[in-house]
């Protein structure tokens, strides 16, 4: 009895359709979100993330109805964010069908409101979303889907979103982010040892390899890739496969 | 088979309905006293925080209904904090009274561990769970929680361990409960809901 290190694929959209750049920029359609969540809950995603990218817009039914979509298809956890800067915002993400929200920008802005979504809902459904960025000898916070800087050193911040009630930490390198050179091995093993709440990987994977360091040498919990999946480069079974013959506890449907 | 769903305003409430409609049951999602005590079966699905089921309980006037159908043996299924709430109480609201059927306290998990316990882990059965029946024993289920009931009752019918044992199903008469959430863990889930389904028949 081990628990098994997750492989989530993530959908980002822009409300409606499956979108998919390098660096946070230059975006492109990769596909209908309903369609990819089938499949990826059919073929041993251990979650699901739909992330709503150009919430700046503003298209919030659009993302809603999404998720209630998406929802139907799963019979795994599904996590969802992008945008959320209230209460009210989050209820009705988790009334669509969202088991757990992510929050990043208005958390930086506005700290006091994971405190306000964990009372509500629990830690276990309240993720910090930190984009980090390397800056000399350290990690910056950055927001604003990577583009702007913020005076929060990463690993600080995220201890403090742990104590005020973020009960999972999405950490995406921008440096790797779209690159499919890897994850941020040295970024992923400082925060996962720097906080006492479960750690997600995000930002450079491609090949099977990326992810065994990754649950290795950057002792991550869990680890989130997006392209990869959507363009079939790689199938979740035959990671998982992988995986496990390196030693890696993860889970194989029966 | 009609099943009666305790709604106290947690988020799995709807994902619990879709997989029981999935599998041909009709649901009531309900906060009334009256249908509490009317149900032929009964689920409390639950996540996040304990103080928030225990008080929605209270202030619904759900408590003494709940305990009386579970007194008299109406079947019931507890999901994650649904099974907490069994206990005598729980460490996560020390000023809240559990519903006390069963003896022990729900605690915190060790924090040499991550908290919360959250992804899939697999089950050890200490005896025969009608439950897990057709389930295959390496099954993972999905956990999302920091607090946890004691291993050693004799209502455990199997356990999971993260930083300490705990019990992750328990079987006591016609009361199951589930520290997991079938709702989120794939097929083995699903069959497991199913069972219930079959055991409260």
């Amino acid at each position: 009895m081990t628990l098994a290190r997750r492989i989530l694929p993530c959908l980002d959209t822009d409300g409606e359709r499956v979108v998919k750049g390098v660096h946070f920029e230059g975006l492109r359609d990769a596909g209908d979100p309903v369609g990819l969540a089938a499949r990826y809950n059919a073929e041993g995603a251990d979650e699901l993330v739909v992330l709503d990218i150009a919430a700046a817009r503003d298209n919030r039914p659009t993302f809603l109805k999404t998720i209630r979509r998406v929802a139907e298809q799963l019979n795994i956890p599904l996590t969802a964010g992008g945008g959320i800067r209230s209460l009210e915002n989050a209820r009705a993400v988790v009334r669509a069908g969202a088991d757990k929200i992510t929050v990043n920008t208005a958390a930086v802005e506005r700290p006091e409101l994971i405190g306000e979504l964990s009372r509500e809902f629990g830690a276990q459904a309240v993720v910090l979303a930190i984009d980090a960025k390397r800056e000399g000898d350290f990690w910056q916070v950055r927001v604003r889907g990577g583009r702007a800087a913020t005076t929060w050193n990463a690993l600080d911040w995220g201890r403090r979103g742990v104590e005020l009630g973020a009960g999972e930490i999405l950490l995406t390198s921008v440096d790797r982010d779209g690159t499919q050179s890897g994850f941020d091995l040295a970024l992923t093993a400082a925060i996962s040892r720097g906080v006492s709440v479960p750690v997600i990987a995000s930002g450079g994977a491609k090949l099977p390899q990326h992810f065994l360091e990754v649950f290795a040498e950057g002792v991550a919990d869990a680890a989130l890739a997006a392209s990869i999946f959507h363009d079939q480069v790689q199938s979740i079974r035959a990671l998982k496969l992988f995986l496990q013959a390196n030693g890696v506890e993860v889970r194989l449907p029966c | 088979m009609i099943v009666t769903l305790i709604d106290y305003g947690a988020g799995n409430v709807t994902s619990v309905a879709r997989v029981l409609r999935r599998l041909g049951a009709e649901v009531r999602a309900t906060n009334q006293p009256e249908e509490i005590t009317t149900a032929g079966c009964l689920i409390l699905p639950g996540v996040g925080h304990c103080a928030a089921l225990l008080g929605s309980l209270d202030a619904h006037g759900l408590r003494q209904p709940l305990f009386a159908a579970l007194s008299r043996g109406t079947p019931f299924l507890g999901i994650c904090l649904g099974l907490q709430a069994l206990y005598q109480g729980s460490a996560e609201a020390p000023e809240m009274p559990g519903l006390g059927i069963l003896a022990g306290r729900v605690d915190q998990l060790p924090q040499n561990v991550k908290l919360p316990h959250m992804g899939w882990n697999q089950l050890r059965a200490v005896r025969s769970v009608r439950l897990l029946e057709g389930i295959p024993p390496a099954a993972y289920f999905y956990f999302a929680h920091s607090y946890a009931a004691p291993s050693g009752g004799a209502e455990t019918a199997a356990l999971c361990m993260h930083g300490r044992e705990f019990t992750a199903v328990l079987e006591h008469e016609r009361i199951f409960g589930v520290q997991f959430h079938p709702e989120k863990s794939g097929a083995p889930g699903a069959k497991l809901l199913e069972n219930f389904l079959r055991l409260a028949a």
